[in-house]
């Protein structure tokens, strides 16, 4: 177990290593360059220069790499001269409702799909299995920033069930106003479920048909003790590697969500800080939002590890 | 690359269909069969091609300027000389979805391709070099695809702008991952085969089995991805310009028609909703019907042999 979960770290450390690689890059490929991007188009060329001396951007490439990793290892994120405040505190302000939304459409959308996917398996070809594929392929199938629009539509507007006033962007808030942040958290639902329930179908088929359910049903257990004791507890084990790989589309789901609802949350910043060709918090945003997902997929597969013994003695 | 080794190794390749009993079926006709068994598939690729004739073709058959603002006939409903009414702009809501679904295509088709392309190359190289190096090509995969799809669009739409050359590689770009760590997973599998083997000790170099036998051999699942790649650009695209960062105006797309039209949502103006938004879902959906129903016949090929 712990020279599995070391090697996993190690990945995931070398993993974050290359994404700051990545994100280092990006900023330095930016056309321009941030000086230009500070001072405008009517910036002297004097001016130019002291500034790029005075932010060390004429050193050489690693020196500057080596810096700006520095600072991000102490929470820097760099600042934002748009806005001007610094980056960290504007990203740190915005993620809680973000999480709140990943976090809460996440435990919903585990707590449909699973049942969903095993009554499909259970009862392949029903009625039931084929009105839910079509349920999963159509919402998987409408953009999400649409799904979003006709729930608006629907509760807010139609039937005015909702009524939204309150600006929502820490964690705290989002749990004492949950009707700001009950419609993008359905609609995040809605899409994750769509893809979730496939797996835990196809996940409970390939169980169904292992040897240990036929022992089990020779050895007297009912249908039920076969489905929940055996058949679930295994069919589950696929579902945790699927949270990990599927939270960067999660993430990217809530920047839309936030857009469409308008809730403070780390997307809606980087998408107005985007409009406004602000590109220190989009990227910043990035990274951050990447940092995150490595982190929750090792998270992902260190909880594998401990529910499959199997992967851990290999 | 000499001659040699192509000669010898072609015939052994040609050999097999006589030895069959049955007539020998290619390929992409044994593929065929089980593809056109799958009514929903067929209907996907009915409703694609539609979908196709309506955008391309339609503007041959259906005029309208979709250049000029006509302020005297802004938000018309349905109606006599605009079967799908008008825009805020006064323009014909129908010609504009045509050419709207032109440029959703277009940028899908060709972001779809270009993933294809960068992702099984990288994937066949990766999976053939092997050792340390795959490792380390494996990881920088990894941390691309931990990136959130739409946060690094956005930082790069709005950073290296939003023509629609620049979508397509922006689009294409960031969305080969998936079919990399697929075509690697079959290159490693591939690379230690006989045949393999033998081209190597006829002199073969590492391009020469990349090219000839591994890109080869991995087409089906780069196809099978190509098209939910493809689905998903489209995806991403609308997404894009619904936030107002793909293509600008007087440039349109199909994500493009909807930001504008939901704004007018309170108004009850659905023509400006609901017909855009019914195509590229139904462009959506079709690409991934087809997709499933790919690999079904790819897989299922290699049983019914």
């Amino acid at each position: 177990m712990t020279a599995y979960l070391f090697r996993r770290l190690l990945q995931s450390v070398v993993t974050v290593f290359i994404v700051t690689i990545v994100s280092f890059g990006l900023m330095k490929l930016m056309p321009g360059g941030p000086v230009r991007a500070i001072l405008g188009t009517h910036a002297t060329p004097a001016n130019i220069a002291h500034l790029t001396q005075q932010m060390g951007l004429d050193r050489p490439l690693y020196v500057q790499y080596w810096t700006w990793l520095d600072g991000l290892l102490h929470g820097n994120l760099g600042f934002d001269y748009i806005v001007q405040r610094p980056i960290s505190d504007l990203l740190f302000n915005a993620l809680g409702a973000s999480a709140y939304i990943v976090g809460a459409s996440l435990l919903l959308a585990l707590l449909i799909a699973i049942p969903m996917g095993m009554i499909q398996a259970t009862r392949r070809n029903s009625v039931l299995d084929h009105a839910f594929t079509v349920f999963s392929f159509v919402a998987y199938g409408i953009p999400t920033f649409f799904i979003g629009f006709l729930i608006q539509q629907w509760f807010e507007d139609d039937l005015q069930w909702v009524s939204v006033q309150n600006q929502v962007s820490t964690f705290g808030a989002a749990l004492t106003h949950p009707e700001a942040v009950c419609l993008p958290v359905l609609t995040l639902t809605i899409t994750t479920v769509a893809g979730y329930s496939r797996y835990m179908r196809s996940g409970v088929l390939d169980q169904i048909t292992q040897e240990y359910v036929r022992t089990a049903k020779a050895k007297g257990a009912s249908m039920r003790r076969t489905m929940y004791a055996h058949v679930l507890r295994n069919a589950l084990i696929p579902m945790v590697t699927l949270i990990g790989l599927s939270l960067p589309i999660l993430v990217g789901g809530s920047l839309i969500v936030e857009f469409v609802f308008n809730i403070q949350g780390i997307g809606l910043l980087t998408t107005r800080a985007a409009l406004q060709n602000d590109y220190g918090i989009t990227l910043a945003a990035t990274l951050l939002t990447a940092v995150v997902t490595v982190i929750g997929s090792l998270v992902a597969d260190v909880s594998y590890a401990v529910l499959d013994p199997r992967v851990r003695l290999t | 690359m000499t001659l040699a080794p192509e000669t010898t190794a072609e015939p052994p390749a040609a050999a097999p269909g006589t030895e069959l009993a049955e007539p020998p079926r290619s390929m992409l006709r044994r593929g065929w069969e089980v593809f056109s068994e799958n009514k929903l598939a067929l209907v996907a690729v009915g409703v694609l091609v539609l979908i196709i004739g309506f955008c391309f073709l339609g503007p041959l058959f259906y005029h309208s300027d979709t250049s000029v603002v006509d302020l005297s006939a802004v938000t018309k409903p349905p109606g006599a000389g605009h079967p799908l009414g008008t825009d805020n702009d006064g323009i014909d809501e129908l010609g504009k979805m045509m050419v709207g679904g032109q440029t959703s295509l277009e940028i899908g088709l060709a972001a779809g391709s270009i993933a294809a392309i960068a992702g099984a190359l990288y994937g066949a190289v990766s999976g053939f070099v092997g050792g340390w190096i795959d490792a380390l090509m494996m990881r920088v995969i990894d941390s691309l695809m931990s990136f959130p799809l739409i946060f690094l669009l956005i930082y790069l739409s709005s950073v290296y702008g939003k023509s629609k050359g620049m979508l397509i590689l922006e689009v294409g770009l960031t969305s080969w991952f998936g079919i990399t760590r697929l075509v690697r997973g079959e290159a490693l599998a591939i690379k230690v085969r006989d045949y393999v083997d033998a081209s190597r000790m006829m002199g073969a170099g590492g391009t020469r089995i990349i090219f000839k036998h591994i890109l080869p051999n991995t087409i089906g699942t780069t196809i099978v991805n190509t098209t939910f790649s493809i689905a998903d650009a489209v995806f991403a695209l609308s997404t894009l310009s619904y936030i107002g960062l793909g293509l600008q105006a007087p440039n349109n797309d199909l994500g493009g028609m909807l930001d504008v039209g939901t704004n007018y949502a309170g108004q009850g103006y659905w023509w400006m909703i609901y017909p855009p938004a019914v195509v590229i879902i139904l462009i959506i959906l079709s690409f991934n019907v087809i997709g499933d129903a790919l690999r079904d016949a790819f897989e299922s090929r290699l049983q019914k042999r």
